[in-house]
């Protein structure tokens, strides 16, 4: 995992911007095409052979809807009739459809005609109080007796009225299924069976699809909820760990500032550290981490700011090593002779060649004057570099601070 | 010259409070905003010289503040001023069209003078931000796509010692001094950098997160 980029939106049909169910409104921006042009697409896919349609009603029901108040129009006009007035307006949807298509001279057969507008008409109603009660279904009416046909969702609890409708649906469909077999003579015994179960197995769909797709969101939905409750736990508990702490420790030290801002500083880092976990680079494998982490380990033992910018990197092997040691070296020296000035570290890897400059703006001090026998910056910075075929610089003034300039090339 | 007139956003009331007293004096507050709707509005009705911008807030964060008031008023400038230093955080907000980015440790004389910079039509680079844009230009040209401007694509030598020499914490009378030109010479190659980040379509710039997973 590279990319700590925000999770896209999950898809949902969209009701803002939405023409007739929000499937286009929905889909467009996920997939970065403008909203019109699908929606042309599906126009242009009902008018060459009606797979539009299909495909419209498909998504429609497959994509769950944003949980935002709907307004748009269809939904408002659907919201405010009653059940049997829609199931009416659906069954002579059908009723025209086929009409149309008789018009066209497919004629399908009265066998196949009444039973569809008969299942079209009891799916409606079911389809219709499906919608219903997940609307209406609330958390103070979650201790109602549990729902009883096999295949609901133990969640699920009907009002009489719907229950009422979902019955007739349920025998509308019925109804239907029985009437088609009876006028395919499907119904004598010695017939064949395949047609009765296809039947039957379609009934059953339109009847126990709703309740079904409604169970695998909810499920999702609760997954969902609880990963979030997970993370909020993990959030608190990292914050009651690191935040708190330290604040309680800050307000005890108040008499301190320099201590506070020490403790300020490493809180700093660490909620830094954690909140980049797993963009970052692997700690310890490279120069510039290796880097970093010295240099918050002597801000920790000193209490002194230090800013690090890395350009580049490069594995840590023994010349980065050394180059490393030689940095630790001229930084806790910086900090040593300048405690209260501005430390700024900034390494560069250009290919074989890394650069690290280490600038304090304390006193600075005269080169000359140091004796020779002062190992420090002598020996462990100038010495260390020369040993491993790099050179070191120090550049100083009385007065305008020093920089510490370290190269390796190779 | 007249002190810059400077719009404070920040959805922290406390920061925007202890900004507010650390320039006080300095230049001259005029208003501050708590979010990217009252900022808009504030920013067009106060028409301030300069407005420090937060990056993150909720509805958009600093960006969206910028698309709201830029192309109605091109003069104001914004200098962002973020707790963040996430490389994707700090390139976003310049390429929208904010003049310069420092940290939320800076100190108020500094700060000030940031601000004045900033006023002035000048770029002002933290050293984090300097070794961000070196890192996001390193290599040469983008070698894959094509580029559209070489010269947008590539810093030139001297724009690069410059950058080197602001990650290295000096400040721009110091690098002039160093590099023996004018300060102003110093502020003509930072401007520049500044026009390549915003204008440039390095791959590296668009797709940092991922150029910052560094394999190998």
């Amino acid at each position: 995992m590279t990319a700590p980029e925000a999770q896209p939106a999950p898809l949902r049909r969209r009701r803002d911007g939405a023409l007739l169910g929000g499937v286009c409104a929905g889909l467009g921006p996920r997939m970065g095409i403008d909203p019109l042009i699908l929606r042309v697409g599906f126009v242009v896919a009902t008018v060459a052979g009606g797979i539009g349609i299909a495909l419209y009603l498909a998504c429609w029901i497959l994509i769950p809807a944003d949980p935002a108040p709907s307004d748009h129009r269809l939904a408002r006009v659907l919201g405010r009739r009653e059940s049997w007035q829609v199931a009416g307006g659906i069954v002579l949807l059908t009723l025209s459809a086929l009409l149309l298509f008789r018009a066209w001279g497919i004629w399908l057969g009265d066998a196949v005609v009444w039973p569809l507008v008969l299942a079209s008409g009891g799916g409606a109603l079911i389809w219709r109080q499906s919608q219903r009660t997940s609307v209406v279904e609330a958390p103070a009416r979650a201790r109602a007796k549990p729902g009883g046909g096999a295949g609901r969702p133990r969640r699920l609890r009907l009002s009489r009225p719907s229950a009422g409708y979902v019955a007739l649906g349920a025998c509308l469909i019925v109804g239907a299924a029985l009437v088609f077999l009876w006028l395919n003579g499907a119904l004598v015994p010695d017939r064949d069976v395949t047609l009765a179960v296809l039947v039957v197995v379609v009934a059953l769909g339109l009847l126990l699809a709703p309740w079904w797709l409604r169970l695998t969101r909810g499920l999702t939905e609760e997954r969902a909820e609880r990963i979030r409750t997970q993370e909020r736990a993990e959030v608190a508990a990292h914050l009651h760990d690191s935040v708190l702490q330290t604040l309680a420790l800050m307000q005890k030290r108040a008499g301190d500032p320099r201590e506070v801002a020490a403790l300020a500083r490493r809180q700093e880092r660490e909620l830094r550290a954690w909140l980049n976990a797993g963009s970052r680079r692997e700690r310890g494998a490279s120069l510039a981490a290796a880097l970093e982490a010295a240099v918050a380990e002597i801000e920790d033992a000193h209490g002194v700011p230090v800013d690090v910018v890395a350009v580049g990197d490069r594995p840590l092997d023994e010349h980065a090593q050394a180059l490393l040691a030689a940095t630790r070296e001229a930084v806790l020296n910086a900090v040593k002779f300048a405690p209260d000035a501005a430390i700024s570290v900034y390494a560069e890897v250009q290919g074989d060649r890394a650069e690290v400059f280490v600038r304090d703006r304390g006193p600075g001090f005269d080169l000359d004057a140091v004796p020779a026998d002062r190992r420090g910056l002598r020996e462990s910075v100038l010495g260390r570099m020369q040993r491993h075929g790099g050179r070191a610089e120090i550049h100083t003034r009385l007065g305008a601070g020093t920089e510490v300039e370290l190269v390796m090339e190779r | 010259m007249k002190e810059p007139r400077v719009v404070i956003v920040d959805d922290h009331a406390l920061f925007r409070a202890g900004v507010r007293a650390e320039l006080d004096g300095l230049v001259d507050v005029v208003g501050d905003a708590g979010s990217v709707g009252d900022a808009i509005a504030r920013v067009l009705e106060l028409e301030p010289d300069v407005v420090l911008l937060d990056v993150q807030m909720p509805d958009g964060g600093g960006a969206e503040v910028i698309r709201g008031v830029a192309p109605q008023r091109p003069a104001i400038r914004f200098l962002a001023l973020s707790v963040s230093d996430a490389p994707d955080d700090v390139i976003s907000i310049i390429r929208a069209g904010a003049r310069g980015y420092v940290t939320k440790t800076i100190s108020g004389p500094e700060l000030a003078d940031a601000v004045r910079r900033v006023a002035g039509g000048d770029a002002v680079f933290s050293p984090r931000l300097a070794g961000f844009v070196l890192d996001a230009f390193a290599g040469g040209p983008a070698p894959a796509a094509a580029p559209a401007d070489p010269e947008l694509d590539q810093l030139t030598a001297r724009e690069r010692e410059v950058l080197r020499h602001i990650a290295r914490g000096y400040l721009y009378k110091e690098i002039a001094l160093r590099l023996g030109i004018s300060a102003k010479t110093v502020e003509a190659h930072v401007s520049a950098v500044l026009r390549k980040l915003q204008l440039s379509n390095r791959h590296e710039l668009s797709r940092w997160a991922v150029q910052r997973g560094w394999v190998e």
